[in-house]
């Protein structure tokens, strides 16, 4: 186990961000800490870093204690939101600024830097000021700056939470090839549940300061532990007490399954190659039912239909809203 | 531009500013000015001159009225000389410790948390609000001959001094304060996180991000300083050839029926000025290029 995090604890003034936390952080693999923002995952990445420090617990970094170690002695690599470029310096000086500290040779130091702007693509940018590059660009200068100092750990705290949809797409993609090369163990944060199931190897789902789920992606999406870990990972809607995926409906027109709820269309909206539809029930005021265009042929405003979840999708039982720590 | 040869990432997105760096130009980067912004720039211009380009050309030129000989002989002058050698000796010399403590009182009120910080923060601009008599009247009452303290520096050089560090104080502080606060925290945590302590952060990191802001105060500091009068003109007792500054000669000269004399240290005080500016912008450019 690369980082091994024991009953962590942090609290700002009254504020609880984690309560209690143990997690073991797998070497060499890319782990997602996903939850809504304030859940308290930053600060937990933080916290792994030497940033923050935290107020109970301890943080071992392959197998040695970290706990009290300040940010410069962990030898951790961390990539942030919004770049922490040093704005004054090219790239590649920003590239070469952790092996530099480290007082490398200096030709040690020119070639690695130019192996690191080769994997990131940056080779033809590497005398401009972070100024001169895109957001995307300037985010791969960050990421290859972290990883010069050959790191232990990376840590990314919502890495292309800056970026634009287009180009967070691609860049997550690209994330996941880079690790396949360098693997590295690799921690990152994101609030984004499809860019945690698509790049993780492991996804750690956390909110209000607790872990709710710890499992691959596939087990957290075929196993949600409870409702906010299912209505976290997509989009759901509640049918007779409980949660179920919208595409996870068979919609009839008539009544033939046992358990059926009948319920009357009061919405249908295409969107692309989907159609949502809401349907009123007696329990619930819409159901929303996802099809393709072909299935919801013939489905009008006002018809009456049976609702059910499809022979073998999840559900998950409603819970009352939790109580609200104040 | 060169074709970005990334097959796997193209970098698709526009290297535009980004969201942060939002430096915006109007419509006149093309060389093209429209109707609003010409009456603009000759606005701009016409008050310009008016009030600085011949006032300023009408000073030199009177210096020039003497002659070259006249010019010359001004400043061959004993007294002459020598008061324009304090003053621009001691402007570089405050000049030099404002840089110092002009980043250190900023660095103080910007990242510190003490009782009295938002009282310090209003009282810095007081040298630089307050007449320059009183600032004056205010250095002669605490180092004067009647000093409370006890220590008298009346018709000293060091008067000339303090009196050019007391009025040059805010600049170099209300400069870099500013760009301290937008400095953003996640670059020292960035320099941290790879393995810098925190005097490598500080020389490597958030110095070269001041230098502009402190040269740009230093300018000012600069200029104020070899032009000052109000301050030191009570303390330092002008005497010549030790404590009387340019500034106190012109007027000698003035008193004295010689205009020209009084242009010509002039000319030269505004020559001085010009080139101390141009040589702190040239050192600017050059340290925040190296990085």
């Amino acid at each position: 186990m690369s980082i091994e995090i024991s009953r962590v604890g942090k609290k700002f003034g009254d504020f609880v961000a984690l309560d209690d936390i143990n997690l073991s952080i797998p070497a060499g693999e890319l782990t997602a800490l996903l939850g809504p923002s304030g859940g308290g995952k930053s600060t937990l990445l933080r916290i792994i870093a030497g940033l923050e420090s935290a107020d109970t617990g301890s943080v071992s970094i392959e197998g040695v204690v970290a706990t009290h170690l300040p940010a410069q002695k962990r030898n951790v690599g961390f990539v942030f939101q919004h770049y922490a470029a040093f704005k004054h310096m090219s790239v590649a000086k920003n590239v070469a600024f952790g092996l530099e500290i480290r007082k490398r040779p200096k030709q040690e130091v020119k070639d690695r830097v130019a192996e690191l702007l080769d994997l990131v693509h940056l080779s033809q940018f590497a005398h401009r000021l972070p100024a001169q590059l895109s957001g995307g660009q300037r985010q791969r200068m960050a990421l290859a700056r972290a990883l010069a100092v050959e790191p232990t750990v990376l840590l990314l705290d919502e890495p292309f939470g800056a970026l634009d949809a287009k180009v967070r797409k691609e860049l997550r993609e690209w994330l996941r090839r880079l690790h396949d090369e360098v693997h590295v163990t690799t921690v990152f944060v994101t609030h984004d549940q499809e860019e945690a199931l698509e790049v993780a190897d492991q996804i750690v789902v956390i909110n209000e300061g607790r872990i709710e789920q710890i499992g691959s992606p596939d087990s957290l999406y075929d196993r949600p532990a409870n409702d906010f870990v299912m209505s976290f990972l997509g989009p759901v809607t509640s049918l007779a007490g409980r949660l179920v995926r919208p595409h996870d409906i068979d919609l009839a027109e008539r009544d033939g399954v046992l358990g059926s709820v009948p319920g009357v269309i009061t919405r249908i909206q295409r969107v692309g190659f989907e159609v949502r539809i809401g349907v009123r029930t007696d329990e619930d005021p819409e159901v929303t039912v996802t099809m393709t265009k072909t299935h919801a042929r013939g489905l009008e405003r006002g018809s009456k239909v049976w609702l059910v979840p499809t022979p073998g999708a999840i559900t998950v039982p409603t819970m009352p809203p939790r109580a609200l720590s104040a | 531009m060169t074709a970005v040869a990334t097959p796997a990432l193209a970098s698709p997105e526009p290297a535009g500013p980004s969201r942060r760096s939002g430096r915006r130009r109007g419509a006149s980067t093309s060389g093209q000015l429209t109707g609003v912004s010409t009456l603009g720039l000759g606005v701009a211009v016409l008050w310009f001159s008016l009030l600085v380009l011949i006032p300023l050309a009408a000073v030199v030129a009177s210096s020039a009225a003497g002659g070259l000989d006249g010019f010359w002989q001004v400043l061959t002058n004993d007294a002459t000389a020598a008061a324009l050698r304090l003053t621009v000796g001691t402007a570089l010399l405050t000049t030099a410790l404002n840089i110092v403590m002009g980043t250190v009182i900023a660095w103080v009120l910007v990242r510190d948390r003490f009782w009295g910080r938002s009282v310090l923060n209003v009282v810095i601009d007081l040298p630089f609000a307050l007449p320059t008599v009183v600032a004056g009247l205010v250095l002669l009452s605490l180092y004067g001959p009647q000093s409370p303290i006890g220590v008298n520096v009346a018709n000293t050089r060091i008067a000339v001094f303090l009196a050019l560090a007391f009025v040059t104080l805010p600049f170099v502080v209300r400069t870099v304060q500013p760009v301290l606060e937008e400095l953003e925290a996640d670059v020292e945590e960035a320099a941290a996180s790879l393995g810098a302590g925190r005097l490598t952060t500080a020389r490597r990191v958030i110095l070269p991000s001041l230098v502009p802001a402190i040269t740009a105060g230093a300018a000012l500091a600069f200029a104020r300083a070899i032009s000052e009068y109000g301050s030191l003109v009570l303390l330092s007792g002008s005497l010549p050839f030790q404590t009387q500054v340019a500034s106190v000669r012109t007027l000698a000269y003035l008193e004295g029926g010689n205009r020209a004399g009084a242009a010509t240290v002039a000319t030269v005080l505004l020559a001085v000025a010009l080139f101390v500016i141009v040589l702190l912008d040239i050192i600017q450019r050059r340290v925040a290029r190296r990085g």
